[in-house]
């Protein structure tokens, strides 16, 4: 389990990005501890999201570094020592639940047929999808695709994980569901988990350290612990996100 | 001018002796009815004066649109320098003018587009179609992953390839089959009313036969290709591309090329010159048909005809271009699939692409070869 001595397992320098020559942010300095739950937050248009796809690799910056587990997220060798899940989860739609999270083993490993079902068998299990091992991903609800996503993202036993706005299109009890989920990952298998998300709801369950983004600063305008954030920020920005309110109120 | 009326509402212009001038409304303001006289309301309001108030006091209905008009009017008086308010809302009017007016107004985040001359604008289009569609990546990025490939084969997903082959190949038999069978026929039909009139009916098989095994049939099942699996190509890759799949294979770290792109590009080539030789079969078997109800010939004359003309190359030259048919379609449509956004639309606009450009590829390359086999002498 990851202490408060071990280096931070990402790490953002004078980072700036944006699509073409538009700058959504520029010069993001921040770094994200081993074990912790990380959100990223802000407005719709804010720009988190962009930041989410620069830490996993799929977008260059304009300038600046990131570091994650001290490499560049850009691999071009060896297995992703991460993994995503996406805001649809992103599941295959013409392979079963159990050939999603088996491709990744398939990919990566040496383990032959049997050692690999069984470690599908094992996370669909962890994130409570157990038998549904041969639907597919259309026959399956919006929460239960989140949870074959989740479970495809560990199925490498990543230390790090990433989620795009996870509650999106969920019902409030799903959602709930999810948020449980997140945090016994992080306490019980110790996985940094960093999160893209404007529900504070959900912020305020499972995060335990954040960063808010803003459009128009297009830099960020807070950081610390969302709780403290909510109740202790002067930032009228900031005050009027985790209070849920208009900022001319 | 100091009043103006319009239907179902009225204004007046009335001084306020310190400098400053109201426009008193009464009645309703409804878009419907103020639109088409509102230049006289925008009149009264000239010359502006350092001070103008809007009254709403005797105002019983407000519209948005109407709103719109008001607050428009009020933008271009603080444009023109005055301090213009509008006072004297109440009830429905005021919950209107504050639902409206809670955003102040902002210029466009973007300029209009500029004028530009006819060849400004097709340099335009086609960098902004090599831009959007990004081939230069994929040329680069196919490249790299095709050397890749070459170096370690087993990167490739040959698992897909099978099956991939059954849908562009077996799945399309029927299609195929009965397309070229009528284009045979079509051929034989045509050729018979001028070849009976010269007594020369046996040369139909020649000009079936040739016809059909260099041009015809590989023609007609890469265009038959090009819209089944060219479209199927596109809108799978698309779809995986809008819904994040391709994102996610990444992560994964698999390359979107040699796990999607090289088995489709491979099934292709595999596939195509088995469906024309089956093609430049059913083809002849449609002239046969045509020969026997209108030339009078037999089976076996014809076949004759059709096995002494028809040699090795023939046939192989057909094959041949159909490999390059499949490369192409299949590199095409990849393209297109994997350069999608813009969601479903985007999809259907990529699907749309593919097939075009595939037909476009195709008669291009067979413009190619048709040059390179004549300057040979093949």
């Amino acid at each position: 389990m990851p202490s408060a001595g071990d280096a931070p397992i990402i790490t953002v320098e004078h980072l700036t990005i944006g699509y073409g020559e538009t700058v959504v942010l520029e010069n993001l300095d921040f770094t994200v501890p081993r074990g912790a739950v990380f959100a990223i937050l802000g407005g719709s248009g804010s720009g988190k999201s962009t930041v989410l796809r620069h830490l996993i690799g799929l977008e260059t910056p304009m300038r600046g570094t990131i570091l994650v587990n001290g490499a560049p997220p850009v691999r071009t060798a060896g297995a992703p020592g991460y993994g995503v899940l996406f805001q649809s989860g992103a599941l295959f739609g013409s392979m079963t639940l159990a050939e999603n999270v088996a491709l990744p083993l398939r990919k990566w490993t040496r383990l032959d047929a049997a050692a690999i079902d069984t470690i599908v068998r094992s996370k669909l299990r962890l994130v409570g999808l157990e038998g549904f091992e041969n639907h597919l991903p259309a026959e399956l609800s919006g929460g239960m695709k989140k949870r074959a996503g989740i479970a495809r993202a560990l199925a490498l036993d990543p230390p790090l994980i990433f989620l795009d706005e996870p509650s999106a299109g969920l019902d409030p009890v799903s959602s709930v569901d999810l948020d449980q989920l997140i945090v016994a990952l992080n306490h019980s298998l110790g996985m940094t988990t960093v999160v893209v998300t404007h529900e504070l709801a959900s912020i305020f369950a499972i995060a335990t350290e954040c960063i808010m983004v803003d459009h128009e600063a297009r830099s960020i305008i807070a950081r610390g612990n969302p709780v403290a954030l909510r109740d202790g920020s002067t930032d009228p920005r900031v005050a009027a996100f985790f209070n849920r309110r208009t900022l001319a109120a | 001018m100091i009043a103006a009326d319009g239907p179902g509402y009225h204004v007046d212009r009335v001084d306020l002796g310190d400098g400053g001038a109201a426009l008193r409304f009464a009645g309703e303001l409804r878009f419907r009815q103020c639109f088409a006289s509102w230049q006289n309301v925008r009149r009264l309001a000239r010359p502006p004066t350092p001070r103008m108030e809007f009254d709403l006091s005797h105002v019983d209905h407000l519209d948005g649109a109407a709103t719109a008009l008001l607050l428009d009017l009020r933008s271009e008086l603080v444009e023109a320098g005055a301090a213009a308010e509008i006072v004297g809302a109440q009830g429905p009017v005021l919950a209107m003018l504050q639902l409206y007016g809670a955003h102040p107004p902002r210029p466009s985040a973007k300029d209009p587009p500029a004028q530009i001359g006819i060849l400004d604008q097709i340099g335009h289009e086609v960098l902004t179609t090599v831009a959007e569609t990004r081939l230069l990546d994929f040329i680069g990025d196919v490249s790299i992953a095709g050397a890749q490939a070459l170096r370690r084969p087993s990167t490739i997903n040959w698992a897909d390839v099978p099956h991939l082959m059954e849908r562009a190949g077996a799945d399309g038999l029927p299609i195929v089959a009965m397309i070229n069978f009528l284009v045979g026929m079509v051929t034989a039909f045509q050729a018979a009313i001028q070849l009976k009139q010269v007594g020369a009916n046996i040369f139909v098989a020649d000009l079936v036969g040739l016809s059909m095994t260099r041009e015809l049939a590989p023609l007609m099942t890469a265009i038959i290709v090009a819209g089944r699996s060219g479209a199927a190509f596109a809108a799978e890759l698309g779809t995986m591309r809008v819904s994040e799949e391709i994102d996610a294979l990444r992560t994964l770290g698999l390359d979107p090329y040699q796990f999607l792109v090289f088995p489709r590009v491979l099934a292709l080539i595999l596939v195509l010159p088995l469906l024309t030789i089956m093609a430049d079969l059913v083809g002849i078997a449609g002239g046969l048909l045509v020969a026997m109800l209108t030339l009078d010939l037999t089976p076996s004359a014809y076949l004759i005809e059709v096995q002494r003309v028809v040699g090795l190359w023939d046939v192989f030259s057909g094959c041949l271009k159909t490999m390059f048919f499949g490369l192409s379609i299949a590199l095409i449509a990849c393209q297109r699939g994997l350069a999608t956004h813009g969601g479903a639309e985007g999809v259907g606009r990529s699907t749309t692409s593919a097939v075009v450009t595939s037909l476009f590829a195709i008669v291009v390359v067979d413009a190619i070869f048709t040059v390179l086999f004549n300057a040979v002498g093949w």
